[in-house]
């Protein structure tokens, strides 16, 4: 191992790279796009014995990967946004043929309007379509998922599609060190990809089949167990992880400074480092604030967040997109929906602020606001609206 | 190598309507590849009447994903299988609509790139899996349930999309039509688009008899008479150059025409005389392009 100094999507691409897929296909979309030219640079140079397809769209970029990954290849593809909603048809039907893959998301929001700044809508709008969903808070955290994600997704308890998603710009277009393995220490993390199934002609199988009234609910109740096993396993993996490279990812959510927290504060992704920093300065000024930070969104650790939150007396969720139109008369984001479901019961107020959409600058001094907002019970609403220009 | 048409991959017991041609196309064509073959089906009739779970008619590897992306899932069945060292052929079936219409960005897409795959569309020339509605395959003035005959509409009103040409304008070694009326030159069409290197086409006419409209005994003769009137034209086109035609001696369109429901309005209660001469100046100008008729000087036929 050793640490380099290396913009985000590069470094995905060299994490993807000692990765080995056999299959990679994928289409330029801003801010993934350097991520596939640094793969395309880098078969091009013979650094990876892979197959690049150019594909002519999103949509085909993760259908190629069904029909590589079915064949028995490891494939990878990268995307964000609108290439993702493109993508929506595919990504349920990948997750349903139990096809596992690791594909990167730089997060960005959906248009219209077009805008081609981080938000979190795009993967979370592909909340329910089966896939792992892990976000990363830096880019050595984004870089680890992708050996971690692998490893999971291709477990035969698991099978399932996995995003590993990191923020558009803010991650991908930033310059941060990163510990990358070397080929000999993947190799040995992660094994070649063994299909349960694949399409050999020495033992014909038939995939994708349609399924009547008698058969579909029991798949989705498969794929459901799946996910749900999904938790035990990023444990386990997570935890080897650790043991070998001494970066222990088996916490699917992370407690910072949650020791006698009055205030924590739920988020996903990188807001996560800006968020640390405002605890930091809060404690100091002897404000009782914590982070719970989500590290993983599909499966949702419930019960992991649930014994996290157990001593704060209000929660703050930071959400990153919106549920348009839930909420009755106050906005609400998808991971306030799953913080409360996973609190049902309890009596500790959650409170939800949809903030930095489609690339609005989230700040250290936002998020003592928040806290502030949150301490005066006043929650369930959009952040840093400028009602001056409705 | 000789095609062995002894050999059964398509195995019997599906779910297709009596007399389904496409059913005998998914038949025949597996005839002709063999077993060394992975099969992509895109949602359709096909995929529908052959595989519900727990059963598959299928007796080589098969792979159902979408309606719209066989090509783009054969292009990374055909990208993996080359990483991996491994020699099977692969080959799509998908009906008309998937291919001349939904399908056309992910074919487009893989032809462009020049994967090594066959692709055969068998056209019924509707969708049929849903009912019964246009497609781009649809032929001028048939009733669909989406181009119904009425007071002030002939049915379809346009003609068949001309997908070989738009292939083999990608640059495809090999595109070729045929029909499950001739057996025999669909399966060496097959034989050889699967033997040509890069992306290859075949596209087979196949009645239905329930869209269509006629008796399931009758699938083979009404595919002749498209043969025969010139409404359908076998051909083989090699490097964008038509090099063999199915030569016929022409019967008047209307022989085709009143054998089939979703005509009948163009016959019942009078004839519509301007119609059928536009469905015949159809045919004539087929005849012209591919010079099909068998009393043509043979020099125009090269």
């Amino acid at each position: 191992m050793a640490l380099e100094i290396m913009e985000g999507s590069i470094a995905v691409a060299q994490a993807v790279r000692r990765c080995r897929p056999q299959v990679v296909s994928a289409y330029p979309i801003t801010p993934q796009t350097h991520i596939v030219e640094a793969l395309a640079e880098i078969v091009a140079n013979g650094e990876l014995a892979a197959d690049y397809i150019t594909v002519e769209s999103e949509f085909s970029a993760l259908s190629a990967c069904v029909g590589a990954v079915a064949a028995g290849s490891r494939a990878y593809s990268a995307t964000t946004s609108q290439g993702l909603a493109l993508m929506f048809e595919v990504c349920f039907n990948m997750a349903g043929m139990r096809l596992p893959i690791v594909m990167t998301i730089a997060n960005r929001a959906l248009g219209a309007p077009l805008s081609i700044w981080n938000d979190q809508q795009d993967s979370i709008s592909l909340r329910d379509a089966g896939w792992l969903q892990f976000y990363a808070e830096d880019n050595q955290e984004a870089v680890d998922l992708h050996y971690i994600g692998y490893k999971v997704a291709e477990d035969h308890r698991v099978l399932l599609p996995t995003m590993v998603c990191f923020d558009g710009f803010i991650l991908s277009h930033t310059y941060e060190p990163v510990n990358m393995l070397t080929q000999e220490e993947a190799d040995a993390f992660l094994p070649p990809f063994v299909p349960k199934y694949r399409l050999d002609a020495a033992s014909p199988v038939s995939m994708g089949m349609y399924a009547t009234p008698e058969y579909y609910l029991e798949f989705r109740y498969e794929t459901d167990q799946a996910q749900k096993r999904a938790i035990e396993v990023l444990r386990e993996v997570g935890r080897e992880f650790g043991e070998r490279f001494g970066r222990d990812y088996s916490a699917l959510v992370e407690s910072y400074r949650m020791e006698d927290a009055e205030t924590a504060i739920v988020a996903m992704g990188s807001i996560c480092g800006t968020t640390k920093d405002a605890i930091d300065e809060m404690r100091a000024e002897g404000k009782k604030v914590g982070l719970v930070r989500l590290r993983c969104f599909r499966p949702f650790p419930s019960e992991d967040l649930k014994a996290a939150l157990a001593g704060a007396s209000r929660v703050a969720v930071l959400d990153k997109n919106i549920v348009l139109g839930a909420g009755g008369s106050t906005p609400r984001g998808a991971v306030a929906l799953e913080v409360r479901d996973a609190l049902y019961g309890s009596t500790t107020p959650v409170l939800d602020y949809v903030i930095g959409l489609g690339g609005r600058d989230v700040r250290i001094e936002d998020i003592k606001k928040v806290v502030a907002l949150s301490e005066a019970g006043d929650g369930d609403r959009f952040y840093g609206l400028r009602t001056e220009v409705l | 190598m000789a095609i062995d048409k002894t050999c059964e991959l398509f195995e019997c017991g599906h779910r297709a309507c009596g007399g389904c041609g496409a059913a005998l196309a998914g038949r025949l064509f597996l005839k002709a590849a063999g077993t060394e073959t992975i099969v992509v089906s895109s949602t359709g009739c096909m995929e529908v009447f052959s595989t519900p779970y727990p059963e598959t008619a299928w007796k080589v590897p098969w792979i159902h994903s979408l309606f719209e992306n066989a090509s783009a899932v054969a292009s990374g069945i055909e990208s993996a299988l080359k990483v991996q060292g491994r020699k099977e052929k692969v080959v799509v079936i998908a009906g008309d609509g998937a291919t001349l219409d939904i399908g056309v960005l992910c074919i487009s897409g893989a032809f462009e790139r020049g994967h090594d795959i066959t692709y055969i569309c068998y056209d019924n020339e509707a969708y049929m899996n849903t009912g019964i509605q246009r497609s781009g395959a649809t032929p001028y003035d048939a009733s669909t349930t989406t181009s119904p005959a009425g007071r002030v509409s002939t049915g379809n009103k346009r003609p068949k999309k001309d997908m070989p040409r738009i292939l083999a304008a990608h640059g495809s070694p090999y595109v070729a039509t045929a029909s499950i009326a001739y057996p025999a030159d669909f399966m060496q069409k097959v034989e050889k688009a699967i033997n040509t290197p890069g992306p290859t086409y075949v596209q087979v006419h196949a009645p239905c008899c329930t869209g269509w409209g006629f008796d399931g005994s009758k699938t083979l003769a009404i595919g002749k008479l498209a043969i025969e009137t010139g409404l359908w034209v076998n051909y083989e086109m090699v490097d964008g150059e038509v090099t063999k035609v199915k030569k016929v001696v022409r019967k008047p369109v209307e022989e085709y025409l009143k054998e089939q429901k979703r005509f009948r309005h163009l016959f019942k209660p009078a004839p519509v005389t301007g119609e059928i001469a536009k469905i015949q100046a159809i045919a004539d100008r087929n005849a012209e392009k591919y010079g099909i008729d068998i009393k043509l000087p043979p020099k125009k036929d090269a």
